[in-house]
């Protein structure tokens, strides 16, 4: 390996880390620490939660109303069913559109490309709040999209109150992006000629796209589900300005009225451990299936 | 049926394929293959990117509506942005409170982020040993982290924590650029390592082995070659910043820590917001992709000059935190 003369040295590379790290303590690992202690703690007399440090000190109270909560029947169910469903139906979204995209600008856009490489990245850098200020005034009572609906004679819902095909509507616009540049990079990546060899042995241009394009483009496809599922399960705020509505509750929502509004702060830590333990589920197939991958091609 | 038809067993199993099948088919030529002839995936594409701008565009048009809606046009007019001498941007400082606050923020967040994230880039590529494992998958956790949940645990921390130094760190600016310097630390990391990948060791080993330190050596042979990298970070840090929503709302204090993102959230719904939301918008966006542009023209140009670039496609890609 050319890093041995490095290796050597290894005293002073650290001191560069160093700074980072230390930084990445305080304010990471401390601050995981801290809900935890929230979570597991108990709360005074005036309901302000008291942290416990010391493990031998926790309290499973809180910890337990939220995981038993978060079952089927529970006071949270209904947020965690709806955080599920409209995560698990925009992902869809996400792959049934940002596919073929992807699959269209990596593989067939010939003089276009590198405009249509620039489309796809613009809406990855205009601001998440923008987007959804653009939808607000779209689905507005007044807005476009009920004039055109109401021309054509359709008379238009009420989009903006505790619609559920609005809110997803609004997670597939928010997160797509984030599915399409990793999807559109993975593909761009494979080597044409491999696709070529397929038709060349009589793959029909279908058998060809199932047995080798999909498969090569998997690991991208995880990835870019990974960058949609991880921030969509935290959100709050896509349901605040596009519902506005306890109906349609997700799991983000839940977190921060207890944390942010309310008083129950040990609550809202014990919801974030169940948001985590449900990622925590998801993390684990992706690595699995991602190892699986790997261990495949090297077969 | 012109042909008899061969037995299956007859027929042998690597034949050669079938041709195309005869021309009287039914079926239009595109839906039997619509990936060959691919009509449908123009259409798709081009009907996402108009999805995806048009609301966008629309947005922005409001901003110069006459009116006070901020769904119906009625005319043309600046009033919202400089004519209106008290509901203006410009005027009604509201907005430009919120404006200089994001502003101030993204400065601060990118002075603090990018060496910060520079050197631990650089340490982590090299420093082998007990910690470096576990360190390299620390600087990951922000980056698979929903954002709820740092924010959640750093507002924890910094209200409940009665230890030095987050007792001495209150919510409002510091624990704002804290926050966002969190997250934004491993974008820095991820962007400058894959430069550091693509230059490899060489450079600094020819310079040790003509004499020079390890010090002279990172200053004056790789830091020149990560400079493109680092003005990137710079710009990209400064647009994460400044479009951040979550981190930098729970670590916020009052008004006087209000920024865009923040205002947009707040009065986006309800009748009293008029179009200056969207010129405040137009400014955030604006902004954003001016600070990408640069940083995306400084990393494929410069780059380009210094060593051996993959070019354009793929500064792009680099810039939008896709490619490790």
């Amino acid at each position: 390996m050319s890093t041995t003369a490095f290796d050597t040295r290894a005293r002073y590379w650290r001191a560069f880390a160093l700074p980072g790290v230390v930084w990445l303590v305080l304010f990471v690992v401390i601050p995981a620490y801290a809900v935890l202690a929230i979570a597991f703690g108990r709360v005074d007399f005036l309901f302000q939660p008291i942290p416990a440090w010391n493990p031998a000190d926790w309290n499973p109270g809180w910890v337990s109303k939220a995981f038993s909560g978060s079952l089927p029947g529970g006071e949270y169910w209904p947020a965690v069913r709806n955080t599920l469903v409209y995560v698990t139906v925009a992902l869809g979204l996400c792959f049934a559109i940002g596919y073929p995209v992807a699959y269209y600008v990596a593989r067939h856009a010939k003089r276009s490309k590198t405009l249509l490489i620039v489309l796809l990245v613009i809406p990855f850098w205009v601001s998440y709040l923008l987007r959804m200020l653009a939808w607000i005034g779209l689905l507005s009572p007044d807005g476009y999209v009920n004039q055109i609906l109401n021309a054509v004679g359709l008379g238009g819902p009420d989009w903006l109150n505790g619609n559920p095909y609005s809110v997803i509507l609004a997670l597939v616009y928010g997160y797509i992006p984030y599915f399409i540049l990793p999807v559109f990079a993975g593909l761009d990546r494979i080597d044409a000629s491999q696709i070529e060899a397929a038709r060349d042995l009589g793959a029909t241009p279908w058998q060809a796209f199932l047995k080798v394009t999909l498969p090569l483009s998997k690991a991208s496809i995880l990835a870019g589900s990974a960058l949609v599922v991880l921030p969509m399960f935290g959100d709050y705020y896509t349901n605040d300005l596009i519902s506005a509505s306890p109906k349609t509750n997700m799991l983000g929502n839940e977190i921060n009225i207890f944390v942010q509004g309310g008083s129950e702060k040990n609550l809202g830590a014990s919801l974030v451990l169940v948001l985590m333990a449900i990622l925590a589920v998801g993390m684990a197939y992706y690595l699995y299936a991602t190892a699986r991958d790997q261990k495949r091609q090297l077969a | 049926m012109s042909t008899s038809v061969a037995t299956p067993e007859a027929a042998p199993r690597d034949a050669a394929p079938e041709p195309a099948r005869p021309r009287r088919s039914l079926v239009p030529k595109f839906l039997r293959n619509p990936w060959g002839q691919p009509r449908f995936l123009v259409a798709i594409t081009w009907t996402y990117v108009a999805w995806a701008l048009v609301p966008v565009v629309i947005a922005i048009l409001f901003s110069f509506n006459a009116g006070k809606s901020r769904s119906v046009w009625q005319g043309f007019s600046t009033r919202w942005w400089w004519g209106d001498p008290s509901q203006s941007i410009f005027h009604d400082p509201q907005y430009t409170q919120a404006l200089a606050h994001s502003l101030f923020l993204a400065g601060l967040d990118m002075v603090i982020a990018t060496p910060l994230g520079v050197l631990l880039a650089v340490g982590l590529s090299r420093w082998r040993g007990r910690g470096s494992g576990v360190s390299n998958s620390l600087m990951l956790v922000p980056l698979v982290t929903p954002e709820i949940v740092m924010a959640v645990s750093l507002l924890v921390v910094f209200t409940q924590l009665a230890l030095f130094p987050f007792n001495a760190i209150h919510l409002g600016t510091t624990a704002q650029v804290i926050g966002q310097v969190t997250f934004s630390l491993s974008y820095v990391v991820v962007i400058v390592r894959s430069r550091l990948v693509s230059i490899g060791p060489e450079y600094e080993e020819a310079a040790r082995d003509l004499g020079a330190t390890s010090w002279a050596a990172f200053r004056l042979v790789l830091l020149p070659l990560l400079a493109p990298a680092i003005l990137a970070s710079m710009l990209i840090v400064f647009a994460l910043s400044i479009d951040d929503f979550v981190v930098t709302q729970y670590m916020s204090s009052d008004a006087s820590t209000t920024t865009i993102p923040m205002y947009l959230y707040s009065n986006a719904r309800g009748g009293t917001s008029t179009p200056a939301l969207n010129a405040l918008a137009t400014i955030l966006v604006s902004t954003t992709l001016l600070a990408i542009a640069v940083g995306y023209l400084v990393y494929s140009v410069i780059g380009h000059r210094t060593s051996a670039s993959r070019g354009g496609v793929s500064a792009l890609r680099e810039l939008s935190g896709m490619e490790a």
